[in-house]
């Protein structure tokens, strides 16, 4: 695989992978019925996360990847319901599980943080007792070792002064310190797997990069898995070793970050790294892909991205291309992946640099 | 997991810690455990001055409430009766004060008791959706598609007069409104991505629904339950003027005014001050609203 790279290699290889995975999508299907038809918002996602691993989910709003993972955590805005597939943590199926096993079993594996850390913190709850209720009400550890355990965790993910902060209520915190604190807290039930929906969106760029670093470094450190649902390529490409790149509910392609990033086999992913700014481009234009994302309400015939695809030809608009290897883990859904060089308007060297600078 | 600390960033300086657990009682800017701003002060102290004044009325009055003496029935104020006296001889500012204790007794505790139960359905009903919601909030549409005066005048009839039978009418009608609020706090708070949060960590979901989501939806129902005691002692004050309210000779607003509405050309002193001791009250209570709610930062 490593001869398909030719840019800068930011990201150091992921840890080797072995074991049982610690999160499998098969074929998840997600719809959320509405008053004018149902929304089929995922369609068929498959995905494997395995501790040690950080994996990037990456695509524009409204292609599935925030429901995907919710749909991974049982937390799906009512009234969207899973309607296909299997979610399978820890190497058992949670789909066919009453509600609060599978809540139980859901929540000693994985936890969650959310974009706004704001609201995902209890503005009534002093910081250090929200990081302290899971080792009190679940691990059942006492008072006293639930608040030891909490301090540790606050050090844990850089907060300084923690007996201090400990008291805090999250109005009285910056934006970075509240993320910080959601990252302790989603530590303190002790995953093998956090998900991650736009940790970093809210957040100005220096606080972005203390934030991934500490993600990081609970992955090299403690072997934390990470699925980080992003739209911000720059990103997937300092954080993330494996990518899935999603499109109108489903995975266009997936394989290293570096492979897809530096040579994309899916037009839409192509067409992404375009979109990226490059400031060192003597001409500040900043390059979109035209049309709009696709109907969900609508049953989509061939690619969703055909209409929007410069590659497009005649059998995109009547077959949906299959996800299909190409060779170790890269996959992409599109029936010219084989002849990137002949689409028009190839990806250049130029967009990669944008993203990895 | 025994990583080491983690390097970070300049540490912004620690704001001063609040020890309130009730972020809309602890205000918004933060300094100091008691903010309070004008509007709340005003109406705190008009409050304390109507408790007070009920509650010292043995000291403010030489005179009995009940006491009547009809050789001195009707007479104009000065003399030793500051507002006179009614009809019976009684000491009409003597009354006033003692009714204040009755009324606000009254009107706290014909509120406290719908809060509680209103509050309770409403946060179950809204956390847990489903069939116990749709049954719910038919019996709330039912109860709400009366007026609700009627109904409480006419439950008070059906159970006798008295200050028990005020309760529970005011307690059935009353719950609705609190059933309702807190209802579509819950529905907003649930989606919020704290309530997600706690989901998440696999809480337990009595812990979710006290600890996380109470405290969060409580002010709305708080701002309602201070107009609605201002509306409970309408209630009573319409109850007594009927004759079903407080039974007589105990003074309550309502049945002085009820009693006084007989001189309204002559003594008309009889019924405007029970009647501006009632808006008063409500002036109060509505001023601490307004004030809870500035502190708290919303709308």
């Amino acid at each position: 695989m490593s001869t398909l790279v030719d840019g800068p290699l930011r990201q150091p290889r992921s840890t080797p992978v072995t074991g049982t995975p610690l999160l499998e999508l098969h074929d998840v299907d997600v719809e959320i019925p509405l008053p004018h038809g149902r929304l089929h918002a995922v369609r068929g996602v498959s995905l494997t996360a395995y501790a040690g691993q950080a994996l990037g989910l990456v695509g524009e709003s409204g292609s599935g990847k925030s429901l995907t993972l919710r749909a991974a955590m049982d937390l799906l805005p009512s009234p969207a319901v899973i309607t296909g597939g299997s979610v399978v943590v820890a190497g058992t199926d949670v789909t066919g599980m009453r509600p609060a096993q599978r809540r139980e079993h859901i929540s000693s594996a994985m936890a969650m943080i959310f974009q706004d850390a704001l609201t995902a913190l209890n503005p009534t709850m002093r910081i250090g007792d929200q990081v302290a209720e899971v080792p009190r009400q679940r691990l059942g550890m006492s008072r006293s070792a639930a608040r030891a355990r909490a301090l540790d965790l606050l050090v844990q993910v850089g907060i300084r002064d923690p007996e201090q902060r400990y008291r805090a209520f999250p109005h009285e915190l910056s934006g970075g310190m509240r993320q910080r604190v959601c990252i302790a807290i989603a530590l303190s039930a002790e995953p093998g797997l956090i998900l991650a929906d736009e940790p970093t969106t809210a957040l100005d760029v220096t606080i972005q990069k203390q934030v991934l670093d500490v993600l990081g470094r609970l992955r090299r450190d403690d072997g934390v898995g990470l699925v980080l649902v992003t739209h911000d390529l720059a990103v997937v490409s300092s954080t993330c070793s494996e990518l899935d790149v999603m499109y109108g509910g489903r995975v266009v392609e997936e394989g290293l970050t570096e492979v897809l990033l530096s040579a994309p086999r899916h037009p839409y992913t192509a067409a992404l790294l375009r979109s990226v700014p490059d400031p060192d481009a003597p001409v500040h234009r900043l390059l979109t892909i035209p049309g709009a994302p696709p109907d969900l309400l609508q049953p989509i015939e061939g690619c969703a991205f055909a209409p929007r695809c410069p590659a497009v030809v005649d059998r995109c608009r009547t077959e949906r291309p299959p996800l299909a290897s190409l060779g170790g883990p890269h996959a992409s859904a599109c029936w010219r992946a084989h002849e990137p060089e002949r689409w028009p308007g190839a990806v250049g060297e130029a967009a990669l640099e944008g993203v990895l600078r | 997991m025994t990583a080491p600390a983690v390097p970070v960033g300049p540490v912004e300086p620690l704001q001063p810690l609040q020890p309130s657990r009730l972020p809309w009682l602890r205000g918004r800017g933060g300094e100091g455990v008691l903010r309070l701003n004008p509007t709340l002060v005003i109406g705190l102290s008009l409050l304390v001055v109507i408790v007070l004044a009920g509650v010292l009325a043995p000291v403010l009055s030489p005179w009995d409430p009940v006491a009547q003496d009809l050789t001195a029935s009707l007479q104009p104020p000065g003399n030793g009766h500051l507002l006179g006296t009614d009809q019976l001889g009684r000491d009409v500012f003597t009354r006033l004060l003692y009714a204040a204790r009755v009324d606000l007794r009254v009107g706290a505790l014909a509120v406290l008791f719908p809060f509680i139960i209103g509050t309770t359905l409403g946060l179950l009903a809204g956390w847990f959706g489903g069939w116990f919601d749709l049954v719910l909030m038919r019996v709330v549409d039912m109860v709400v598609a009366f007026p609700s005066f009627v109904l409480i005048i006419a439950l008070v009839f059906a159970l006798g007069q008295g200050t028990a039978s005020i309760y529970i009418a005011i307690t059935l009608v009353g719950w609705v409104a609190y059933a309702r609020i807190v209802r579509g706090e819950v529905l907003v708070a649930k989606e919020q991505e704290y309530a997600l949060a706690a989901r998440a960590s696999g809480l337990p979901t009595w812990r979710i629904l006290l600890r996380h989501l109470l405290p969060n939806v409580l002010l709305q129902a708080f701002v309602f339950a201070m107009s609605d005691v201002v509306l409970s002692i309408l209630a009573i004050v319409t109850l007594g003027y009927l004759g079903l309210g407080v039974p007589p000779p105990t003074p309550d607003w309502g049945s002085m005014i009820s009693e006084g509405q007989n001189f309204v050309f002559t003594k008309w002193y009889l019924t405007a001050v029970p009647g501006l001791a009632v808006v008063v009250t409500g002036l109060a209570l509505a001023l601490v609203a307004d004030g809870v709610v500035q502190r708290s930062g919303r709308r």
